[in-house]
Formats: C-alpha cells, sequence, structure tokens
C-alpha cells in the first residue's frame, strides 16, 4: 500500500535532517522518497495533507508499567501499547513489578508474545534480582536472550549495595544498564516530600534526602564497577547536581524525568487528590528550577512517563492508603512541549533528542532513521496544537491522571510503525 | 451571628470571628453544664454521626455527649482496622451512612485528609474529630477556651507546646488558632519530634524545657505516644522525662507560675508527673469539662446554620 504524507518537515538530530516543507511516499511501511514526489508517485497512493506538521523519528518512552502479568483489571500490554499509540510513541520499556515480575523468560515471551501484531514497539526491562527481592541476582543472560533491554527492580531500589555491585558487573557484559528506583528503604513510606506541605497537610514525609542517598551510592558504584546505570524518575535537586558532577567525571551515569517532576510541585498535594501521589513525590520549586537546567544542559538525558495504570477503586480511598503513580503515557507529549518547548527550554531538536533518540541510546536500540530504505518509524507531531486532556478519551484502561482538563499546547497527531498506522484515533494496515 | 463555613475541618485559615464566636458560645453552654438540668432542646430532630476510624475514648465521649445535651439523635459508628483491611472503602461507608438522612458527622480517622474527602462524598456537615498527624480543631478550640477562661484573654499570651509535635494532631491545630488569635506560640521538643519546617509557620523552635517555663505563660504538654512509632523518635522514657518531663522540682526551680495544659490521656511520670497534673493550678480537669461545652457550641453553630 502507498501512503503519502504531503508537506511536512523533518526532523531528526540523529541524522542532521532538517528539511522544510517536504513530502513522503511510503510503500509497504518503507520509505520509498522524501522530497518532491512526481504524479506518477501520488498515483494511487492514500494522502494525508499534513501542512507544516513535523516528522521525527518515533517518539520512546522507556518507563512505562503495562501491568501484564497480573494486574491485567489496570493495564494489558495491548491497552498500554494504545495508549502509547495515541499518546505518539512507536515505542516503550516496560518496567518488571509485574506479578509474576519479569524475573524470567517465559514473562518476556509472554509480553513479546502480546505486543508481537502491535505498532508499538515493547521491550520488556528484566528484574535486576528474582522476584525483585534484593537476594539472588536473575537470570540476566536468559532474560537478555529472551529480548530485555536493562534490568531493574523498580517500584525499590536494589536492596544493598553487595547486590548492586553484582548486578552492575553482570549486565556490563551485555552493555546493558541497571536501571534504578532510587529511595532508601529505611527512609521510605511517607505519602510525599518533606517541606513545609507535609506538616501543614499531616502526611508522613518523604525526604529528598532518601533519593539523593541512593544516587549518590549508585553513582559511586557505577564509577566503582565502570558499567552503567541510569537513574529513574529524577526528582531531587541534590540528584541532578550529583549526575551532574558524575557525567563531568566520565562515570556511566543517565537520568530520567517524568512530565509531572518538571510541571507539579507538591503545592498540589494540598488538596489530598490521591491523583498528585507517585513516587518519587512532587517536590518543591526549587526542585523543579534544577530539573528544568538539568535537561537543558544535558543532565538529564531523557523524558519517560512512569505511565503507572491504578484502577479506580485503589486511588479513590484515603490519601496515605492510595497506592502511588499516575499513567502520562498520553499526556507526556503535550505536557513536555508546553513546560520545555514552548517555554523555550529546550529546541525542537532537543525534544527529538529527549523523547526519541535518547532513551533509545541508554537501551542500546537503533534509532530509527528517516531516509529512503529505512522501515518507516514516526511521529507526526503538531507542536503548536491546543487542546485540552480529557482523561475519558484515552486508551489506556486506567484513568489516574492529575492532568485531566489541563490546556496544553503540542501534540502528536499520529504515528506510524512496523507497516501500521495510528491516525484520528484509528489503527491501520498501510 | 454564624460561622461562615459549612465544616470544622481545621483552623488553618479559619477565621477570627469564627473562633471568637465559638468560645463565646461555648461560654453560654458551660453554664447549662452547671445547671441540674444539662439539656437544651436545641438540636432536636438532627441526626449526629460519629464515625471513628480509631479508638478514642475522650474525644468520641465528649462528642457524644455534646450531642446528648443539645438533644441531637445520636448514632456511633466505630470502625476498627483501615477500610484497607476491612473491605468497605471509606467511599460505600459514608455513602451508606448518607443515604439513612443524617445531618451531620463527627469524623475521626489515621489518615490525614479524610474529613476533607468526606465533605465531597456527603452533604452532612463535616466535623473534625482528629485526622492523621493532620489536625484536631475541636481540641484547639477547647484549649483555647481553656486558657481564655483561666487568664481571662488569648491576645498577647505566650504559649509553648511541649513535646511530640510531628506525630501530633493537637499541636498544628493549636499553632493556627492560637496565632489568629494574637498568641505569641513556640514549641518545645527533642529536635526529632519537631517537623523540619515548622520555623516557615512562624513558630519559634527551643529544646530546653527550663527556657520554656521561664519564657511562656502557658505550657501545652502533648502525650508522647508510647504505643506508637513515635517510641522511634528518643533514645528512652527516662531520657525524655528527664530533659523535657515536667515535674514539681523544675517548677519549683524556675519559680514561675504557669498555666499547664494537656490533652490527655496523660502518661504519668513520663511528659508530666503526677503531682504537678493533679496540682491546684492546673487546668486538665476543666479542659475536658470546657471540651464538651466547646463541642456543644460547634454541634449548634454548624447544625442550625442550614
Amino acid at each position: 500500500m502507498k501512503v503519502v504524507l504531503k508537506n511536512i518537515n523533518i526532523i531528526n538530530p540523529h541524522q542532521n535532517v532538517n528539511e522544510k516543507n517536504v513530502s513522503i511516499l511510503i510503500e509497504d511501511g518503507i520509505f520509498k522518497n522524501i522530497g518532491r514526489l512526481t504524479e506518477a508517485e501520488l498515483k494511487d497512493a492514500k494522502v494525508f495533507e499534513l501542512d507544516g506538521k513535523y516528522i521525527v523519528p518515533g517518539f520512546f518512552d522507556m518507563h512505562v508499567h503495562l501491568r501484564e502479568p497480573g494486574r491485567e483489571d489496570e493495564e494489558t500490554v495491548v491497552t498500554g501499547c494504545n495508549s502509547a499509540a495515541n499518546g505518539g510513541f512507536t515505542g516503550i520499556a516496560c518496567m518488571p513489578n509485574t506479578d509474576p515480575a519479569i524475573d524470567s523468560a517465559e514473562v518476556v515471551v509472554l509480553i513479546k508474545k502480546q505486543s508481537a501484531n502491535h505498532l508499538v514497539d515493547v521491550y520488556p526491562v528484566g528484574a535486576a534480582t528474582v522476584g525483585r527481592k534484593g537476594e539472588v541476582l536473575s537470570p540476566m543472560a536468559e532474560l537478555k536472550d529472551a529480548g530485555v533491554v536493562g534490568f531493574s527492580d523498580d517500584g525499590i531500589a536494589i536492596k544493598t549495595a553487595s547486590i548492586l555491585k553484582r548486578s552492575l558487573e553482570y549486565a556490563k557484559m551485555f552493555n546493558l544498564p541497571i536501571i534504578e528506583h532510587c529511595e532508601d528503604e529505611s527512609l521510605a513510606g511517607g505519602a510525599m516530600n518533606e517541606s513545609i506541605n507535609s506538616t501543614l497537610l499531616g502526611l508522613p514525609p518523604i525526604p529528598s534526602v532518601a533519593e539523593d542517598l541512593i544516587v549518590m551510592r549508585d553513582i559511586l558504584m557505577a564509577e566503582y564497577t565502570d558499567a552503567k546505570v541510569h537513574i529513574a524518575h529524577i526528582s531531587s535537586k541534590k540528584s541532578v547536581e550529583m549526575v551532574r558532577e558524575a557525567k563531568k567525571k566520565g562515570i556511566r551515569v543517565t537520568a530520567e524525568v517524568a512530565p509531572h517532576h518538571f510541571t507539579l510541585t507538591d503545592d498540589a498535594v494540598k488538596t489530598y487528590d490521591t491523583n498528585v501521589k507517585m513516587n518519587p513525590p512532587l517536590r518543591t520549586k526549587s526542585d523543579v528550577d534544577e530539573i528544568i537546567k538539568g535537561l537543558k544542559d544535558g543532565t538529564i538525558d531523557c523524558i519517560a512517563s512512569d505511565h503507572a495504570p491504578h484502577s479506580l477503586e485503589e486511588k479513590e480511598m484515603e490519601f496515605e492508603y492510595a497506592p502511588n503513580g499516575i499513567i502520562g503515557l498520553e499526556t507526556q507529549i503535550g505536557l513536555a512541549f508546553t513546560e520545555l518547548y514552548h517555554k523555550k527550554v529546550l529546541s525542537l531538536e532537543q525534544m527529538v533528542e529527549k523523547l526519541s533518540i535518547n532513551p533509545r541510546k541508554i537501551l542500546n536500540l537503533p534509532v530509527p532513521e528517516i531516509k529512503q530504505g529505512e522501515i518507516v518509524n514516526l511521529t507526526i507531531l503538531d507542536v503548536d496544537a491546543v487542546w485540552t486532556v480529557d482523561k475519558k478519551k484515552f486508551l489506556s484502561k486506567s484513568a489516574n491522571t492529575p492532568f485531566d482538563k489541563r490546556l496544553l499546547t503540542g501534540k502528536s497527531i499520529g504515528v506510524i510503525n512496523k507497516a501500521m498506522m495510528f491516525f484520528e484515533s484509528k489503527f491501520s494496515n498501510i | 451571628m454564624s460561622l461562615s463555613s459549612r465544616h470544622l475541618l481545621g483552623l488553618k485559615d479559619f477565621p477570627k470571628e469564627d473562633i471568637q464566636l465559638i468560645l463565646d458560645t461555648a461560654t453560654t453552654f458551660r453554664e447549662i453544664l452547671e445547671r441540674p438540668i444539662k439539656k437544651v432542646p436545641t438540636l432536636q430532630g438532627k441526626t449526629v454521626v460519629n464515625l471513628f476510624y480509631e479508638s478514642s475514648t475522650r474525644t468520641r465521649i465528649s462528642f457524644e455527649l455534646a450531642e446528648k445535651r443539645l438533644s441531637a439523635d445520636s448514632v456511633n459508628f466505630a470502625v476498627s482496622g483501615s477500610s484497607v483491611s476491612k473491605g468497605e472503602t471509606l467511599k460505600d461507608t459514608v455513602k451508606n451512612i448518607e443515604a439513612m438522612k443524617v445531618d451531620m458527622i463527627v469524623v475521626r480517622h489515621a489518615c490525614a485528609g479524610v474529613p476533607l474527602m468526606l465533605t465531597k462524598l456527603s452533604d452532612s456537615n463535616v466535623i473534625n474529630a482528629g485526622d492523621g498527624i493532620h489536625e484536631h480543631p475541636t481540641q484547639g478550640l477547647l484549649d483555647m477556651y481553656s486558657i481564655r477562661e483561666k487568664l481571662g484573654k488569648l491576645e498577647g499570651l505566650k504559649v509553648c507546646i511541649v513535646g511530640d509535635v510531628a506525630h501530633s494532631r493537637v499541636a498544628l491545630s493549636n499553632i493556627y488558632g492560637l496565632k489568629t488569635m494574637g498568641v505569641k506560640v513556640s514549641v518545645c521538643g527533642p529536635s526529632t519530634m519537631i517537623p523540619k519546617f515548622l520555623n516557615e509557620l512562624g513558630v519559634d523552635v527551643i529544646h530546653n524545657i527550663d527556657e520554656a517555663i521561664q519564657e511562656n505563660d502557658v505550657l501545652n504538654v502533648l502525650r508522647i505516644q508510647l504505643e506508637r512509632k513515635a517510641r522511634e523518635y528518643f533514645p528512652s522514657i527516662r531520657e525524655y522525662s528527664k530533659y523535657f518531663g515536667i515535674d514539681r522540682e523544675r517548677l519549683e526551680k524556675n519559680g514561675k507560675e504557669i498555666v499547664i495544659l494537656h490533652p490527655g490521656p496523660i502518661n504519668r511520670g513520663v511528659e508530666i508527673s503526677s503531682e504537678v497534673a493533679d496540682g491546684s493550678s492546673q487546668i486538665i480537669l476543666q479542659q475536658v469539662t470546657n471540651g464538651v461545652a466547646v463541642r456543644m457550641a460547634v454541634l449548634y453553630l454548624l447544625g442550625t446554620l442550614n
């Protein structure tokens, strides 16, 4: 089948491409021609008039919770992929805190099978330790062969320094990163960030130093083992500063940030809305400022949603009892463009780096190229579209978001991958 | 005169006029409590549910008596354990209670924010009888009432809250209410029991109990919650009582009259000695009596609003 994307702009800093006002001919999911198309090429093609929209290598979210296996009432591999496509992503990495955890090849195979026919590529992250218990290393080689792209005990940090050291050493053989949820266990368990707000609201606090301690530990251990550590959902000022210093020293550390951590502060908790309860918790303005600075200067490599579906029943609870986490796949692009691109923190090229190129590099995945003969894997962006979040329109099975009804600028209007297209809320083969 | 809000969730941003009104109304009810017949028909036909998710003797009985003396129909709904372990969610419980056509809900819960949540789930007037380590507004009001009764005024006084401020719902309500009424508030306790950012509330933090006695007109001594996690925040009861406990010797050494409040129940010999607790200058039992009057005032003012 022939598809033409007409009058678009192409941005791919990975290939140093920045082309204005060209057209693309796609045949059976492959780039056939890019530039000015002839009448013959346009013939019999399905033409999309995309006047001035941008084409970028498909966005990639490296921190998604799919809940399958275990909590299919909250999200399945397929509904999570639908949500990703609707949000503008052609690839995701899913975290291993499922039930059972992704600590065996069988679970990897199951997830791979469920996503095999989907437009969205799914790359499982394996558990670093069996059952994420922090006692015994998971079968990392087998997991790697089954297709995992990194290892993590996400939800918690790897329990002890000794098992972290072994995890890093072992994962280094495959050049895969250890992805860390940084939180000191003995300081964990609160309901919100420790600040004047936790005192005012009477909520048990989680001090930011709980994150900083593990970020420090992990940086030191990455240096000692010369292995790769990736800091998931960085949220505190001090942690950003430490990652910045570590990078200067050449330590192999990378970091991601979730949109809520550069959009909201713990002031949002004042309503006791359980949809602002997440871990790491929302922090203060000085933390947000440092995160913005870290995004700008490259300390923070990428943006990842920490998409964490929870059922309505679970979230309609006392704040202290409600589970942590919010969904993010379908608001991430809008929030990132509103807060970072339109506020002139990042250029369009940098946005593409943080949302498409860097997450793939961290996970050793090839970055899609926009050139003749390549498989088409792209996101179509309308960076100036003004839209209002409506959680009823989400394709995720869950709706736990604090961003419902929020006005955003910039969104994905479609994605193409694996000879499939998602456009105007519909999937089609192309 | 009427209150500016339908609920009593906390004393944060609670207007001075409203506090004044409650304290003045309580004075009237306080007189009624001295009569042979202590009942008035004010809330006849109103139904109040005491929804207690946490065990409480004094606060629950105080509310119950207040309700009965106002001739309201009151029902106790005690839920042991959290909603999580019990199966029924808070939302369902409240919706069920609401379906039985009640007028007011008095709620005590281990989680902060639950009274606010109730206002969204229910049309009833909601009174916070203590939520987590957040607020306990009627305790704050009765403490203010008791100080005013004893010293004749609030404005210009100096009050120090002593003890485990970090795990106390009484402390915050006291801080908000007293500051609104023009009282200079400080706290005194081991630094592990003082929230890190408390000074941002405009409260002086000290760690020397003798200094607290010297500098203040009133000490509001909090209960050390020996049964709770709070126990991990100081080395030993012996050390606590030696450095922060109040006994006669310490008061004599400081040679100064001071009013001592305690929200109860007292750990005798820990935060306060028996001698001091029972001493004639103390108003701890009057606080309990005043508590009924203050709760009558709150119930009356909210119950006759609509």
